[in-house]
């Protein structure tokens, strides 16, 4: 027993090896942003006591209060709607048939595969005098925002089509014997049992709206007050980080905490999502 | 850097041929098309009209200003012998080896040290190992700019135990800044390959197991005959999403090294940038960005076709 206790403990040997590796580079901006540019750190620079001043001056220095209300309005609302419209899109796809279902079903799923960066240039050009209608979108939250619902869409109506097949048949049928309409049975009798379903997704989309830097760096650059938290972060890296690397360190602490929070609480959603496409089939 | 792709690659399976093709659920209900009308008209409108859109102005010579100029296929005539576009792709080769293969070896290393005995309290430890899967590129591009600074972490530890003349600023470094930046992207997926395969070990029958080990398996027959047929879709999917991931990476490069030094980590969407936006060439731009396209749907192809081969095998 002793060799297979020896296994054992190679094992958790091994795994906590790993999850520090994985953790230590957030650790190691933290403890860089726990001191100011005078301590003149190096190594790992484990902090001695408690000094939130970066956090205060890149805080200002780099108008997060402006970057954090961007990315909190587009992240907000690209989840809120594409979690409504990717409810109707996963609810048609899972409970009907319809003319044209197969063929419209694996174009959207394109849409989870192809790189957006091969949407980036007519984006940044359409959106200077949006066709046919001639209106100015670029350098707006529109233009961040109306893209992502659209990437998000495709990934939503994935998720949701497959929570919608796995609900028993029986339970439509019984709702629709009783004379309920199609949206009486995705409203009253689908819908609350979705809760969990509709949460994962849009705690992803929500982290990835978020997270998001090319979009923003390509449509929002031209106006400062339209710029999101990442790439604010990026500017202030440019222009600071020679200076003072506590300051920028201080700032990208900043960037990660919303997210790093939310996964506190709902990690199980986070890691459920993210392995879905494996574990699904 | 979790990208919004990558959540959803997984799912590519979906999209090979299917053998036996299920019959479609529900009843014969056109009302159908009124829930999916408003969420495939945001997605035909501005993510595959874009896409289209792209390829049309890679047959245009312009500069984003002027009037453009058909010039046909001469963009991909010109990119076929561009060097830096040669290079920018070997590059994301390189890339792809941190990316996806080192990753899904770890992977599947310490699963097989894993599965000889269940591991409890897995859940601690996958908090941990996804957790760079939720970061944000810039904000992972910060904390590993300070890693390879030249006062950063790995330097010190280098000059702590004697390695001193091995210390360099390791992005500026000709040689050293493409390897750091793969090293950056293993750590970006190797805990999502471990908690991908340890949570798929858990879906195969223990009775694989206890057969294998009556006829006197050892750990290397056991996973060779076990653990890895039974992970062969997990697998590809994380080679897929690591892959794809890999030949994306703008986040990182772009707020690391920007395609330096001496364009040694130049990587196709950097470059796509580049010309688009620094440069004015915005159709040769266009035509990058759709090579870079067509590159990732064949690549995902290719691995999804291998694997579809060896189930039938």
């Amino acid at each position: 027993m002793t060799a297979g206790r020896l296994e054992r403990l190679g094992s958790y040997g091994v795994l906590t090896l790993f999850s520090l590796l994985a953790i230590y580079p957030i650790l190691s901006i933290l403890f860089l942003a726990l001191h100011k540019k005078t301590d003149l750190v190096t190594g790992f620079a484990f902090p001695t006591h408690l000094d939130l001043s970066s956090f205060k001056a890149a805080w200002t220095e780099g108008r997060f209060g402006t970057g954090f209300l961007s990315s909190f309005i587009v992240a907000a609302t690209v989840t809120v709607v594409s979690a409504v419209l990717s409810i109707g899109t996963g609810y048609a796809f899972g409970t009907m048939r319809f003319l044209g279902d197969r063929i419209v079903f694996p174009i959207i799923l394109l849409g989870i595969i192809f790189p957006y960066e091969a949407t980036v240039i007519p984006l940044y050009y359409d959106f200077q005098d949006v066709p046919l209608i001639h209106l100015h979108l670029l350098n707006t939250y529109w233009a961040l925002i109306l893209p992502q619902i659209g990437q998000s869409v495709a990934f939503g109506t994935f998720w949701m089509r497959a929570f919608f097949r796995s609900t028993p048949r029986s339970l439509i049928e019984a709702a629709r014997i009783d004379g309920a309409t199609s949206f009486g049975v995705l409203w009253r009798v689908l819908l609350p049992q979705a809760r969990p379903a509709v949460l994962t997704m849009s705690v992803l989309v929500f982290t990835y709206t978020w997270n998001e830097f090319l979009l923003a760096l390509v449509l929002v650059s031209g106006s400062q007050s339209h710029q999101t938290a990442p790439l604010g972060l990026s500017f202030f890296a440019g222009a600071v980080r020679a200076g003072d690397p506590t300051k920028v360190a201080a700032a990208a602490v900043l960037v990660a905490a919303p997210i790093l929070v939310v996964y506190l609480f709902l990690q199980r959603h986070f890691v459920r999502g993210m392995l879905a496409g494996a574990i699904k089939e | 850097m979790a990208e919004r792709q990558s959540a959803g690659a997984g799912l590519l399976r979906r999209l090979r041929p299917r053998r036996r093709d299920e019959p479609a659920p529900g009843d014969p209900r056109n009302i159908g098309w009124l829930y999916v009308l408003p969420g495939l008209a945001f997605y035909v409108l501005f993510t595959l009209a874009p896409l289209v859109h792209t390829v049309y102005y890679s047959l245009f010579s312009w500069d984003g200003l002027t009037a453009k100029t058909y010039v046909g296929l001469s963009n991909y005539s010109s990119a076929f012998v561009d060097s830096a576009l040669r290079s920018s792709f070997v590059h994301s080769a390189v890339l792809i080896a941190f990316y996806a293969v080192i990753p899904v070896i770890l992977g599947l290393l310490l699963t097989a040290a894993l599965t000889r005995h269940p591991v409890r309290g897995f859940r601690f430890f996958r908090t941990a190992l996804f957790l760079p899967q939720l970061i944000a590129g810039v904000v992972i591009a910060q904390a590993w700019t300070w890693i390879y600074d030249d006062n950063g972490p790995l330097n010190w530890a280098l000059r702590e135990v004697g390695l001193g003349s091995l210390a360099r600023p390791w992005l500026g470094d000709f040689s050293w800044a493409l390897p750091a930046i793969g090293t950056i992207g293993t750590w970006v997926t190797y805990g999502l390959c471990m908690v991908l395969f340890v949570s798929g070990v858990q879906k195969i029958p223990s009775t694989l197991y206890d057969a294998a080990r009556v006829d006197g398996a050892g750990a290397v027959r056991e996973f060779l005959a076990v653990t890895l047929p039974g992970l062969r879709g997990e697998v590809l999917v994380a080679l897929v999403l690591t892959t794809i991931n890999a030949l994306r990476s703008f986040d990182i490069v772009y707020n690391t090294t920007a395609g330096g030094p001496g364009g040694t980590t130049l990587v196709p969407s950097m470059y796509m940038y580049q010309n688009a936006f620094l440069y004015n060439k915005v159709g040769y731009a266009a035509a990058v960005a759709t090579i870079l396209a067509v590159t990732i749907f064949v690549l995902a192809a290719i691995v999804l076709r291998v694997g579809d081969r060896s189930e039938r095998a």
